[in-house]
């Protein structure tokens, strides 16, 4: 129905209820249209690739930390790249190159920004459904079928994938320079370019919804700052991936047609190979085109979300939001003519450099607005530490720590000596990867009874935030100090090097913070299946939020509201907010929904 | 070891049980049971907030006094001490922000924590205040980056100037080899094409190019003159490398089918550096954690300081062991080192 329904007229559309189609177990389930279950579907596949993201990265510190001992879980896991016990250098690469892929593509990517934005972009700005719900479900289950072959290319004979996630070549293009680049290399090939087809329609669909689809009232000035942040993530996921896409087919070329975009002069195992005249360095550009846009397409949405729950748990309107609009904006605008200060000591003139450096220090501007509006929203309100608010605190701490080693890394003369050593990876888990985690656990949290109905035990949630927060710092501020060594990173042991014998204790604190951690998670995962079948049951608007996907009925509808659609009257940021003479706008109850029109005496904050 | 942290897990897990359980039943217990946070909550969840800003301060303080004496010392070139000026400046900055804006945010979430009957302020916008926070970074930045960029061409303004010695380095899987130009101080034309294992011309010199004539290729050790200044010209025969020699404050990647250049010069001698205090505390510091792996039968034998060049981009499967020694030494030192190598001339000749 909704493929037709959403070409109706909002008014028109209230009449035709009633008339469902019959709805078997596979169009509901699994060949869905419905942007509700389509979000379940992203967020689901995305925690489970989460799963094995992680448990790589546990798989790969534990080698760190104690080199060349025997596990016998290497050796379950890893079958023969662990005999007897002992990681294989081989399989450490390719762990290291499938964590990165997994996490940043699979999990931070499709299972947060199509999680929410799916659920979210129809709920808030008041629609049916998505633009097309057709290409929303193919978007879906490209990017399943992307995570199947991703999985898949883990058994290749030869090994996975392992010139790490940027998969430069010609260590990518060349089986002879690691067999990870045979078959594994190949199937990662395929997989990402299906997955970039799944999220451009994802990202198009997105576009288009909230430019089209807002309902009455629903300015642009209105729309929650979690819509301004999908919006703006799947606009720069628009501009960029296709780049990515050309490198990726580029790359392919060189590799199964003989052609010379990326390889020069080259000479291995014995043998000159014809390649002449391509650029390595090519290849960098295109890639960190996307690269550093990802980096927000992964960040943005976390923030989005962060925006809301904060607010909405402060009961205080978020502060300064055209700020944030702009800082967004402006992120957003930076973010794509940065992509060079991955590549200072790439090779590429340094004058160049100079010019990326100017562009990326620039980006601390926005950033920094940002989490002063976060910290001040948080002064004088009411917080009602719910774990959703937890985790959005915790974000804008990582961001904070995170983003601060940034003006060192951007800086293309003190880069010289950091680039690629653990101070970079300590950098952008924090920034990247850590904070965009834990917006993804809020939005779960927060969400999670608009998702299922049901509500999350909060007690497990406070002992999950609690461990994982104390966890993620105990990984990642140490590092730092390994990078200062400098401690090159994707080096399978450091034994080889008598002078970074004083960081074996490091390395083991920071393993066993991670696998305390990672342990933490089996409480969010109980939780979470727990809550799905036997949670409480969910009122319909537990956070008091003023947002629109709080007026839908607990159980999911077709078309999400019963009746018509609401009307918009405000912003989505009256709380606490009072008459002149003290009062709460509407008495006894601290927020007025967007619904709500304006009362009488009350002036309309000027957005 | 093994056991031990099979162990560690164990109890780990354990934990992770025991702490779902009780937390579920306590959960069912409770009267108020619908998992939004109560007063209880926010006031338990504020102070644990104060405690955990404690807790970022005291990780940095124990971080800064158990680890802070593995970086990696006093610089070895002449750029090293403005790249560690910048370093320290930016450094402090960073730390002056962390300080203000974790506390900032940990202690309002504190002491704002919700209670039933609290008013939150409507507080929406400031022009004022968002102007200050905006130019205040604009500001700073705007001096990091002038620092930066000076500090940055500086560095990689590669000229003939103060007679540098012209060296390539010859990045392959996984090793280094070191190129020197010899008498001429200009490198003979080289390419992966020309490369004859058999004739040990193997980094491709042209053979008809006179300028190669006096090269000298050392597969062992980069050894430098101190005080002279250096122009490393790179190249890759396979995959991308990096030449990283962390000391110097030194990278450059190495790009199959391109040359890339680098140039620093070294100030302290290997000798020079062996004496100095920081690195010989940690080289004691090493010995004795190297002493006691000995005693418990593994390989690891004392270590002496050397300067060394690392891979620093993944190349494959024993990237994690590409390395060279670099040795800085006196002029005549280096001169007599040089004598001794062979050049490539009177190699072919001897290989014809």
């Amino acid at each position: 129905m909704s493929a037709t329904a959403v070409n109706v007229h909002a008014d028109d559309h209230a009449h035709d209820h009633g008339h469902h189609h019959k709805e078997t177990f596979i169009t509901k389930y699994i060949f869905s249209q419905d942007h509700k279950m389509i979000s379940k579907q992203y967020l689901i596949t995305g925690l489970i690739m989460g799963v094995i993201g992680i448990t790589m990265s546990l798989l790969f510190r534990m080698q760190i930390a104690w080199p060349g001992e025997s596990f016998g879980i290497f050796e379950v896991l890893l079958g023969k790249w662990a005999p007897d016990g002992i990681m294989d250098p081989n399989i450490y690469l390719a762990l290291v190159t499938i964590h990165g892929t997994i996490m940043v593509f699979f999990v931070l990517t499709q299972g947060l920004s199509g999680t929410f934005s799916n659920l979210l972009i129809p709920l808030q700005i008041g629609a049916r459904d998505m633009a097309s719900g057709f290409m929303n479900m193919l978007s879906y289950w490209m990017f399943f079928l992307s995570s199947v072959i991703m999985v898949i290319s883990l058994f290749a004979e030869a090994g996975p994938a392992a010139a790490g996630w940027t998969i430069y070549p010609p260590l990518s293009a060349l089986p002879q320079a690691m067999g990870g680049s045979g078959l594994g290399m190949t199937l990662w090939l395929v997989s990402m370019a299906i997955f970039i087809a799944s999220s451009l329609l994802g990202s198009l669909n997105y576009v288009v919804t909230v430019i089209n689809l807002r309902t009455k009232g629903m300015s642009m000035t209105r729309l929650p700052l979690t819509i301004w942040a999908f919006f703006v993530t799947a606009i720069i996921g628009i501009v960029s991936f296709p780049v990515l896409l050309s490198a990726a087919l580029l790359l392919i070329m060189d590799r199964s047609f003989g052609t010379s975009f990326f390889l020069s002069d080259i000479f291995i195992q014995g043998e000159v190979l014809h390649y002449q005249g391509g650029s390595p360095v090519l290849f960098e550009h295109l890639f960190w085109f996307l690269g550093h846009p990802e980096v927000y397409i992964v960040l943005l949405p976390a923030l989005g979300i962060t925006s809301e729950v904060i607010a909405t748990n402060s009961r205080k309107p978020i502060f300064g939001y055209r700020a944030m609009v702009a800082s967004i904006l402006a992120i957003a605008f930076l973010s794509t003519i940065v992509w060079g200060h991955h590549m200072f000591i790439s090779g590429m003139n340094p004058f160049l450099g100079s010019v990326f450096t100017f562009t990326t220090l620039l980006i601390a501007i926005p950033s920094a607005v940002k989490a002063f509006n976060y910290i001040t929203t948080l002064w004088k309100g009411n917080l009602q530490m719910n774990p959703a608010m937890l985790f959005s605190i915790g974000l804008v701490s990582t961001f904070i720590t995170g983003g601060l080693t940034g003006i060192i890394l951007g800086d293309s003369a003190l880069d010289i000596n950091v680039h690629d050593t653990y101070f970079v990876v300590a950098h952008f888990h924090l920034v990247m990867g850590i904070s965009a985690l834990y917006g993804m656990f809020a939005g779960i949290y927060h969400w999670f009874p608009k998702m299922f109905g049901k509500m999350m035990n909060k007690n497990l949630g406070y002992v999950h935030f609690w461990i994982t927060a104390i966890c993620a710092y105990g990984v990642f501020f140490p590092m730092h100090f390994v990078g200062m060594a400098g401690v090159p990173r994707r080096y399978y042991t450091n034994t080889n090097f008598p002078m970074f014998d004083d960081l074996t204790d490091i390395q083991v604190v920071m393993t066993v913070f991670a696998l305390i951690a990672g342990a933490a998670q089996l409480i969010f995962a109980w939780n979470f299946i727990h809550s799905i079948f036997y949670g409480k049951k969910a009122t319909q608007n537990p956070w008091k939020s003023n947002t629109l996907e709080w007026t839908t009925p607990v159980e999911h509808i077709h078309g999400n509201w019963p009746g018509a659609i609401p009307e918009v009257h405000r912003w989505a940021y009256d709380y606490s907010k009072t008459n002149e003479n003290g009062d709460y706008v509407i008495p006894g109850q601290d927020f007025v929904p967007q619904t709500v029109p304006l009362q009488e005496n009350e002036e309309e904050m000027n957005h | 070891m093994t056991a031990l942290l099979t162990i560690i897990v164990l109890i780990l897990v354990a934990i992770a049980i025991w702490q779902m359980t009780k937390m579920f039943e306590l959960s069912q217990v409770k009267a108020d049971n619908s998992q939004v946070a109560n007063d209880k909550d926010n006031r338990l969840n504020g102070y644990l907030m104060f405690a955990f800003l404690i807790f970022i301060y005291l990780l940095t303080i124990f971080s800064f006094w158990k680890w802070g004496n593995v970086v990696l010392g006093t610089p070895a070139s002449e750029h090293g001490s403005d790249y560690d000026n910048l370093m320290f400046i930016s450094m402090a900055l960073i730390f002056f922000v962390q300080i203000i804006t974790q506390a900032l945010l940990h202690y309002f979430a504190f002491k704002y924590h919700g209670k039933k009957g609290q008013k939150a302020l409507f507080y929406a916008d400031n022009d004022k205040l968002e102007f200050i926070w905006t130019i205040i970074p604009v500001i700073t930045l705007a001096g990091l980056i002038l620092y930066g960029l000076y500090t940055w061409t500086n560095l990689m303004d590669i000229n003939d100037e103060d007679d540098p010695i012209v060296i390539e380095l010859y990045a392959q899987q996984f090793n280094w080899k070191a190129r020197y130009a010899g008498q001429d101080n200009v490198l003979g034309e080289a390419n992966v094409r020309l490369i004859e294992i058999d004739k040990n011309n193997v980094i491709g010199i042209d053979e008809s190019d006179p300028y190669g004539k006096d090269d000298v290729v050392s597969q062992s050790e980069l050894h430098l003159p101190v005080n002279r200044k250096v122009i490393f010209k790179m190249r890759s025969q396979d995959v991308l490398h990096s030449a990283y020699m962390p000391h110097f404050r030194a990278q450059m990647n190495c790009v199959p089918g391109m040359i890339t250049q680098f140039s620093f010069t070294p100030t302290v001698t290997t000798q020079e550096m062996r004496a100095d205090q920081g690195i010989q505390d940690k080289v004691k510091h090493i010995n004795e954690l190297r002493a006691d792996r000995r005693a418990n039968g593994e390989d690891a034998e004392p270590w002496e300081f050397d300067y060394i060049l690392l891979c620093n981009k993944i190349c494959g499967s024993s990237h994690y062991n590409m390395q060279m020694k670099i040795v800085v030494e006196e002029e005549d030192e280096f001169n007599a080192w040089m004598e001794q190598q062979k050049t490539f001339g009177e190699e072919m000749a001897a290989a014809n």
